[in-house]
């Protein structure tokens, strides 16, 4: 693959790296009482996967994401300004503070919503194709989910329902090892879950889930055969959280020297590595990440510059 | 399911009387919304080549293709592809069988479409509408004979129609599919196959929210809605043969719900009684005379909530006779609140 291109998803993976550390740094603030307060879901460590799958989607596309969707919202294209905002309810933040970290959406960014619920943007992608059958569009749903939600019962009628009617669905698993704080291992019969696509007659396909690249190619395929009337595709994207299923989450639960094997698997780490392997000048890779810290200092101090969501309109909205 | 296809052009309704029963005015409304509304698709379980477990969908598959299908049996799909769908402009009406499904699948309901005007400021509503049928009938089991609308009632975000009569069901459903919220619409198997009934079709879409004076009175407020009215219509018969003139409303929107016919009318009779199938804790009933009680206006008598006692409702028509309101048991009860207060 070029060089550049190489660059730039390491560039893209440092934004969503640095806008999570940005986060994290304003959550744990003031003793936990600064800015952006609540449950904060960060995605360090799996951004391969939104950056390599974002790039195949088209503006007509539908995303539907998790409340572990910072960097998928970030890869599809909305501000970090307004996200941060979000998070720190202001009245500039993309839905005005109602949503926060861990249920806000972007329609106009053709990123459908995170779910605070775990599983349920299964079936609501499997709605967003099925109208795109029905108004022109030919619109490709596009939903990511961790491995606990395939043990939710939505996430079968889902995936039974695109297999079904041959939804142009792509499932997308990301894989990180853990569903929030149990070892998906220890909660399914077959850990390998890309295999249940071959249960409900679509096609699967487990992939390295730290790799941008090889989740581009995943994903491309899987876009392609939604948009020529081959059905859904479940792509498991195998990646690891380096942070706690929460910011505050004490991760007891880690095994001996996960988090080590981690850290050197991690996709920006390796990315890194290959570059420099590959002859590229280390003062382009450093810019590669600085760029995307400052452009994140500058969102944040942007974002905090904002009033605070005006109570007076909390009511609004609730009706037509 | 089809290939890639278009919406087709928008066929006016035309206004025309029919003489109908309930469940053929709703197969009329459907009729009518998939022509009227190129954006609806309408389906569920057993919907479109069966023609529905009641026959209420029968024949439109066949007039309007693709965008009538069946499903799995698998609510939160129903549900959950239905808020998805409407996120993208589409104005999908899903079937739920029976009411009592639902709860297998109420996350797509109150997490997701009761939230999305709300969360994104109105710039992404989710407005299904989910047409339901609840309630007792002989031989029902116990999964399959729930009143739920308080459920649903509770939940901010969500619209709740529960109509009784053919016009009624038409209207509703009607007015339902226009609504930029989503709604709920609560039919009644048992009043499917009833008498048929002149019902005006093709009229412009009403506003929600609509109440019904079913029988003017003086001497208290019967207020109902489903079925049950019938049964308080009924005693209000048998009321007036006993010298009381119960005013009967009949709620057939609850949320929106208008209390102001409501609170006018206690106003006047200043005695409130509240009438429904579902059981007495926690059911709408309560909220109708809390509100009434807030409302300042006062009453020559305690108000009173008729409903099916808080039981679980068995299968033998024998066990759920004594049960449920019926018009014998709702006249005692108002006679017996009413007797010995001053008018």
């Amino acid at each position: 693959m070029e060089v550049q291109e190489r660059l730039a998803d390491l560039h893209a993976m440092w934004r969503i790296r640095a806008l999570e550390e940005k986060v994290r740094e304003l959550r744990l603030a003031d003793g936990g009482n600064g800015p952006i307060v609540g449950s904060v879901h960060l995605c360090i460590g799996q951004e391969a996967g939104p950056v390599g799958a974002c790039s195949e989607l088209g503006a007509d596309d539908a995303l539907f994401a998790t409340y572990r969707g910072h960097g998928w919202a970030l890869a599809r294209g909305v501000p970090a300004e307004a996200m941060i905002a979000e998070f720190a309810g202001r009245a500039t933040g993309v839905n005005g503070g109602r949503g926060g970290s861990a249920y806000f959406t972007a329609p106009e960014h053709g990123f459908h919503g995170e779910n605070s619920i775990v599983g349920a943007g299964l079936p609501i992608a499997v709605g967003a194709a099925l109208a795109g059958r029905f108004d022109g569009s030919g619109r490709i749903a596009l939903t990511v989910f961790g491995d606990g939600a395939l043990n939710q019962g939505a996430s079968h009628e889902a995936l039974n329902m695109a297999a079904a009617f041959r939804l142009p669905v792509v499932f997308v698993c990301e894989n990180n090892y853990w569903s929030e704080l149990t070892a998906i291992d220890e909660m399914v019969g077959e850990p390998e879950l890309w295999k249940r696509a071959a249960g409900y007659g679509m096609a699967g396909e487990r992939v390295d889930g730290n790799d941008p690249a090889a989740v581009r190619a995943a994903v491309r395929a899987a876009a392609e055969r939604a948009r020529t009337g081959g059905g859904p595709t479940l792509l498991e994207l195998m990646t690891q959280r380096l942070v706690g299923h929460y910011i505050g989450d004490v991760e007891q639960y880690r095994r001996p020297g996960e988090l080590d094997r981690a850290h050197e698997d991690e996709p920006i780490a390796r990315l890194t590595r290959e570059l420099a392997a590959a002859g590229v000048p280390a003062a382009e890779i450093e810019d590669a990440r600085a760029r995307a810290h400052t452009e994140m200092e500058h969102a944040a101090a942007a974002a905090l510059a904002a009033p605070l969501a005006d109570p007076d309109t909390a009511k609004d909205h609730v009706y037509a | 399911m089809p290939e890639l296809t278009t919406r087709p052009a928008p066929q006016p309704p035309v206004a025309e009387t029919r003489k109908l029963k309930y469940g053929e005015a709703v197969n009329a409304a459907l009729v009518r919304l998939l022509a009227e509304l190129p954006e609806t698709l309408l389906y569920g379980e057993d919907v479109a080549k069966p023609g529905g477990v009641f026959g209420v969908t029968r024949g439109l598959r066949r007039r309007f293709g693709d965008r009538v299908f069946d499903t799995p049996i698998s609510e939160a799909a129903i549900l959950g592809s239905a808020v998805g769908a409407a996120l993208m402009g589409a104005r999908p009406i899903v079937e739920i069988m029976w009411a009592d499904f639902s709860l297998v699948a109420l996350d797509q309901l109150v997490n997701q479409a009761a939230n999305a005007r709300y969360v994104s400021r109105g710039t992404a509503p989710a407005p299904i509408v989910v047409r339901t049928q609840q309630g007792t009938a002989p031989g029902a089991c116990a999964q399959h004979s729930q009143s739920l609308e308080a459920l649903f009632l509770h939940v901010p975000g969500l619209r709740l129609v529960m109509p009784r009569t053919a016009q009624d069901a038409y209207d509703a459903l009607v007015s339902a599919v226009h609504s930029p919220d989503p709604v709920i619409v609560v039919e009644n198997r048992t009043l499917y196959f009833g008498d048929k009934a002149e019902v005006e079709l093709g009229g412009a879409a009403r506003p929600m929210g609509w109440s019904q004076l079913r029988r003017p009175g003086r001497d208290v407020t019967v207020v109902s809605w489903g079925k049950v009215t019938g049964e308080v219509l009924a005693a209000a018969e048998s009321l007036a043969a006993g010298g009381i003139d119960a005013e009967v409303i009949e709620l057939t929107w609850l949320n929106p719900v208008d209390m102001d016919a409501v609170l006018a009318s206690v106003a006047r009779t200043r005695r409130l009684a509240v009438v429904h199938e579902a059981n007495v804790t926690g059911g709408f009933g309560a909220e109708v005379v809390a509100r009434v009680a807030e409302s300042g206006v006062s009453l020559d008598a305690a108000p009173l909530r008729v409903g099916a006692p808080d039981v679980r409702i068995p299968a033998a028509p024998a066990l759920v006779g004594g049960l449920l309101p019926g018009a014998a048991s709702i006249a005692a009860q108002i006679a017996g609140r009413i007797s010995g207060t001053a008018h």
